[in-house]
């Protein structure tokens, strides 16, 4: 019975990953093209769809590791004990203690401190001179404190510094969660910089506040090519725009005007629109409809977020943030997780499939499916649940369970 | 277009109105007319009650919460600019007057009902000076009344343990977009617009209580619409007026007929017509 299970899981995991590329990154390539004429401008942009770039330093890469707050730091260790656990013994003559650095994954992480306790500017110029130096990150979510005067939040600030236009959320049903909704297999493309998270606010008069909401052609332009693309090259069938044009007519009337001229170059992409309020509600009641979902800043907030606790909530998805020269991999709906910070109950594969897509934009896909199954696999065949999906397991249960499967599977390499 | 002065009289002789639904073009032409209504008369508090419905089976039980929205601003203000061509701006306005007149609205309306929670929807992380104003205005309501328990949570965990344990909530008190979101998110883990009753109050007692879903006009004239919706935002409308004992009946009936499968109509999976609803409540209440 465990091996129809375990055969019928391999069945699944195929059929879902069998186009799966790596999630699309954006070359250097561009970069050296600024003294050649401007070509035809989609296919300027379709080639900035192609993976990471970066060095590579005696065959390893360099990721920038930013811990953040709450359960940022446990969970960061728990994935670099899962890449380091890919780290296969050998034994030379009868001595077994030599071990060599076979098939881990060829990752060094770069410890960088940004959180409550590290928070002033030259705190935040680090953090982004080290991404911009290795080119991709790893984050826990920092805490953004409020109520200080004049306080922005540093997640929003290295986003907007490294331009990561692109939010990626991948909600899947995983077999084995118990949830109120199955078949659940959406992609939310958000807007990353734009939008309602400007941070433009005045009060002009004692008691009126202003906050503005700015929207570009110009990023509408590049998250549609982002969205479509995507959808193309992981062979998706539609994309839906979300947004409230019929309120804020001139703003997200413009977004999804740009959505509608995009659809007209991917003819294959079956292209739909829908009010956020109407989508919401969709979610809730039929979330199988939907596919691939494009909207701007704020309303990729909440669809993501509805999205990940349809599928069981914030310890299941990884959120990737996808710029033309940058990506920063961290949890799907960027919690600091404060309340359980330490308790060892933390579900660590959100973070561990934020270390999964980044071996893939890395070009490491074949770690990836290793550790992706063994995170499907623990929490599908195993059950090894954490409380968040209604069990007793720790984090440490969880990662145990992971990083044994992950060293067998290493066994057959 | 405008609201025709007529209207305007009547809702201003008689202070109470039931209104059904009303559409607006997408991207271009008039405001919407819903807004204006609410502009006009000064309606600043939107109440939506989600209360799961016995007899008609979503995948969530068990919801029993009020969604309490700021009416006249926020990103609903309509006050937007094209800087240059290709960039747009869209003001959202927050004022202390309207924060705090919802914010009190919302605790008077939970000591009213029996509520025993009230939670604070914002997004001040990110929009720090508006959503934070809004925020200090429920703190200072909060402290006006001390027998019901304030709380206040990012609007991303609220979307994200409303699908998961809608349990939690009780009273939500929201500005405008988020809750014209978190309203229809609520209506729809209780089976849609077309059965959520909605009220907009006003100053004085005014009030207008309205259906929330599209003018469908696709089924209009075919007798095939649900009236659940129009239904119970009357019965709200009369508990507003004090008349509460007979809008309990008729809610009680309306609830009977939806639970019995030969009289629910078609969106909700059975195969009544409108008018055979309409009877079988009538029959109820008897």
């Amino acid at each position: 019975m465990a091996a129809y299970r375990s055969l019928r899981l391999e069945k699944y995991f195929f059929r879902n990953n069998l186009n799966k590329r790596s999630i699309l990154g954006t070359s250097a390539v561009l970069r050296g093209s600024y003294s050649q004429p401007k070509q035809n401008e989609a296919v300027d942009q379709r080639r900035q769809f192609s993976r990471h770039t970066g060095a590579k330093y005696g065959g390893r890469y360099t990721v920038t590791a930013i811990a953040g707050d709450g359960i940022g730091p446990e969970l960061m260790g728990h994935v670099k004990h899962v890449f380091n656990a890919m780290r296969k013994r050998t034994c030379i003559g009868r001595d077994w203690s030599v071990c060599y650095r076979v098939a881990d994954v060829p990752v060094d992480f770069e410890d960088i401190y940004l959180d409550s306790a590290h928070d002033a500017d030259t705190d935040l110029a680090h953090a982004v001179l080290a991404v911009k130096r290795n080119r991709v990150a790893l984050k826990g979510n920092v805490e953004t404190k409020h109520l200080k005067p004049g306080f922005v939040s540093h997640n929003l600030l290295l986003r907007v510094s490294l331009d990561l236009f692109a939010n990626v959320i991948h909600c899947r049903s995983i077999p084995g969660v118990s949830t109120r909704h199955g078949d659940v297999d959406i992609v939310v493309i958000r807007e990353n910089t734009e939008g309602e998270y400007k941070s433009l606010e005045h009060e002009n008069v004692p008691g009126v506040v202003e906050s503005l909401k700015v929207i570009t052609r110009e990023s509408s332009k590049r998250i549609a090519r982002y969205a479509f693309e995507y959808a193309r090259q992981q062979g998706r069938k539609k994309v839906t725009a979300v947004h409230k044009a019929n309120i804020m007519k001139l703003s997200d009337g413009m977004f999804l005007d740009t959505c509608r001229q995009m659809a007209a170059e991917y003819p294959e992409l079956k292209f739909e629109d829908m009010i956020v309020d109407n989508t919401c509600m969709q979610l809730v009641s039929r979330p199988q409809q939907f596919d691939v979902m494009v909207m701007p800043n704020l309303y990729g907030n909440i669809v993501s977020n509805i999205g990940c606790s349809l599928v069981g909530g914030p310890g299941l998805t990884a959120g990737s943030n996808i710029g033309s020269d940058f990506a920063i991999f961290e949890m799907g709906t960027r919690n600091t997780g404060k309340s359980i910070a330490g308790e060892n109950i933390a579900n660590p594969s959100a973070m561990l499939m934020a270390g999964v897509e980044l071996c893939r934009y890395l070009g490491l896909a074949r770690h990836a499916d290793v550790i992706e199954k063994s995170i499907w696999r623990t929490i599908s065949e195993d059950k090894v649940h954490t409380p968040d999906l209604g069990g007793t397991a720790t984090t440490s249960d969880v990662v145990h369970s992971i990083t044994q499967k992950v060293q067998n599977e290493m066994r057959k390499w | 277009m405008v609201i025709p002065q007529k209207a305007i009289d009547s809702v201003n002789k008689n202070k109470i109105g039931l209104k059904g639904p009303l559409a607006t073009p997408i991207g271009k032409g008039h405001q919407s007319l819903n807004l204006a209504l609410r502009k006009t008369f000064n309606l600043y508090a939107n109440v939506r009650p989600c209360r799961s419905i016995e007899g008609y089976k979503t995948p969530y039980d068990d919801v029993d919460l009020v969604t309490i929205r700021e009416n006249t601003e926020g990103e609903y203000s309509g006050i937007e600019h094209v800087i240059v061509d290709g960039v747009v701006q869209s003001i959202k306005l927050i004022t202390e007057v309207a924060s705090r007149r919802v914010a009190e609205f919302a605790f008077r309306y939970a000591v009213a009902n029996g509520r025993k929670s009230v939670t604070a929807v914002h997004k001040a992380n990110i929009m720090r000076m508006s959503d934070g104003l809004f925020l200090q205005c429920c703190r200072e309501a909060a402290e006006k009344f001390p027998e019901v328990q304030f709380d206040e949570m990012y609007l991303d965990t609220v979307c994200l343990h409303m699908v998961q344990d809608p349990k939690k909530y009780d009273v939500l008190v929201m500005p405008n977009l988020y809750g014209d979101i978190l309203s229809d998110l609520c209506a729809g883990l209780i089976g849609g617009l077309g059965v959520t009753p909605s009220g907009n109050i006003g100053e004085n007692g005014a009030a207008i209580f309205e259906s929330v879903h599209g003018t469908a006009p696709d089924i209009a004239g075919q007798d095939k619409a649900n009236p659940t919706a129009l239904l119970l935002s009357a019965c709200m409308m009369l508990k507003h007026m004090g008349l509460g004992t007979y809008g309990s009946k008729i809610e009680k009936a309306a609830f009977e007929a939806i639970k019995n499968k030969e009289t629910r109509t078609a969106d909700l999976g059975g195969k009544a017509t409108c008018s055979q609803f309409t009877d079988a409540v009538c029959r109820y209440v008897d």
